[in-house]
């Protein structure tokens, strides 16, 4: 074989150091802190900032309008996933009032080649964090939460998303 | 596809992550040793998938022109504009328009953050040498923004 032929596949190797960097830092940050609800506080956080800033790359790669409800909202995220990860989550199990959904999907690039401890770590905590970061930037105020987690040895990962509220432009806190 | 952009945000979330979890412990001195691990363990992980179907290399010369070559194409989009060596164990790489460094402004005013944006290359590096049974110190040298400089000392027992 020689070399000419075996050239890398770059995508490919890139979503796999995105899955092992983002696996190197979950364990670090379990060594470093005790707590794994603190663990998964933190990633969920990293997530946001991701979010914040990952909206911005969205708009820009994406001829998206503003959104009237939820429907176009789920949409655009189920695209994200795509686009980001991917991945092409379920968008299912709607509430009555149409303010809440679930993601669901049975397969995910982060969380390949993981095994998880027993400690109620939520090892996918950056997606939530980074969907509620995304939206906050487009005056969307949701919560997001794990039913299932294939990790966990449910059948599927879902992922239920709630509408709170729309936000108002408001002048940041400390200005006048 | 654009995962690149997201590679890139967690990898500053990484450098954040670790500044924040080092400034409640000790006082100014920034310790990038987090970072440069999280790297590590990337590294050597992606050299035993990356060159499991690949022929072998001939000796450490060989190695490092892999690094340079195919395995800088695909993190970073180029190739290592420059490999020197001294045939005794110290490789010195440069990149011109480092993946991570291109984004900023190429003045002085940024240069001192440069540091924090080259510890988790530096750690890949070493992961991947380290998995190729190759012992190393790798360290980075940033005089002028983007571009980058990577010293490879290998460590003979």
């Amino acid at each position: 074989m020689s070399r000419q032929t075996s050239r890398l596949d770059a995508k490919k190797v890139n979503s796999e150091l995105l899955t092992l960097t983002y696996g190197a830092l979950v364990s670090q940050m379990l060594k470093e802190i005790d707590n794994p609800e603190d663990v998964n506080k933190q990633l969920e956080r990293i997530g946001y900032n991701m979010g914040v800033r990952l909206i911005e790359d969205f708009l820009a790669r994406t001829p998206s309008t503003r959104c009237l409800e939820m429907r176009e909202t789920a949409d655009k995220i189920q695209q994200a996933f795509r686009l980001y990860l991917n991945m092409q989550p379920v968008v299912t199990s709607w509430s009555s009032a149409g303010d809440e959904f679930s993601l669901v999907w049975d397969q995910c690039p982060l969380s390949e080649w993981v095994e998880m401890p027993n400690n109620g770590l939520k090892y996918c905590a950056l997606i939530p964090g980074a969907i509620r970061g995304a939206l906050q930037m487009v005056q969307l105020d949701v919560q997001c939460w794990f039913v299932q987690d294939l990790l966990k040895g449910d059948p599927i990962t879902e992922l239920r998303v709630k509408y709170i509220k729309r936000l108002e432009d408001a002048v940041p806190a400390g200005e006048d | 596809m654009a995962d690149d952009i997201v590679f890139e945000l967690l990898h500053s979330e990484i450098i954040n992550y670790s500044l924040e979890q080092n400034k409640s412990s000790n006082g100014k001195e920034v310790d990038l040793s987090v970072v440069e691990y999280i790297g590590f363990a990337a590294g050597y992980k992606i050299m035993e998938r990356l060159t499991r179907e690949w022929p072998r290399f001939k000796d450490e010369l060989d190695t490092m022109k892999f690094i340079c070559t195919d395995f800088w194409t695909c993190i970073y989009k180029k190739q290592i504009d420059n490999l020197r060596t001294n045939h005794q164990g110290v490789y010195v790489l440069q990149d011109n328009a480092f993946r991570f460094l291109i984004n900023f402004s190429s003045g002085q005013q940024y240069l001192e953050y440069a540091p924090r944006y080259v510890a988790y290359t530096c750690g890949l590096i070493r992961g991947g040498l380290a998995n190729l049974c190759i012992n190393s110190i790798v360290t980075a040298e940033v005089q002028t923004m983007p571009s980058c400089k990577f010293h490879i000392h290998v460590q003979r027992s």
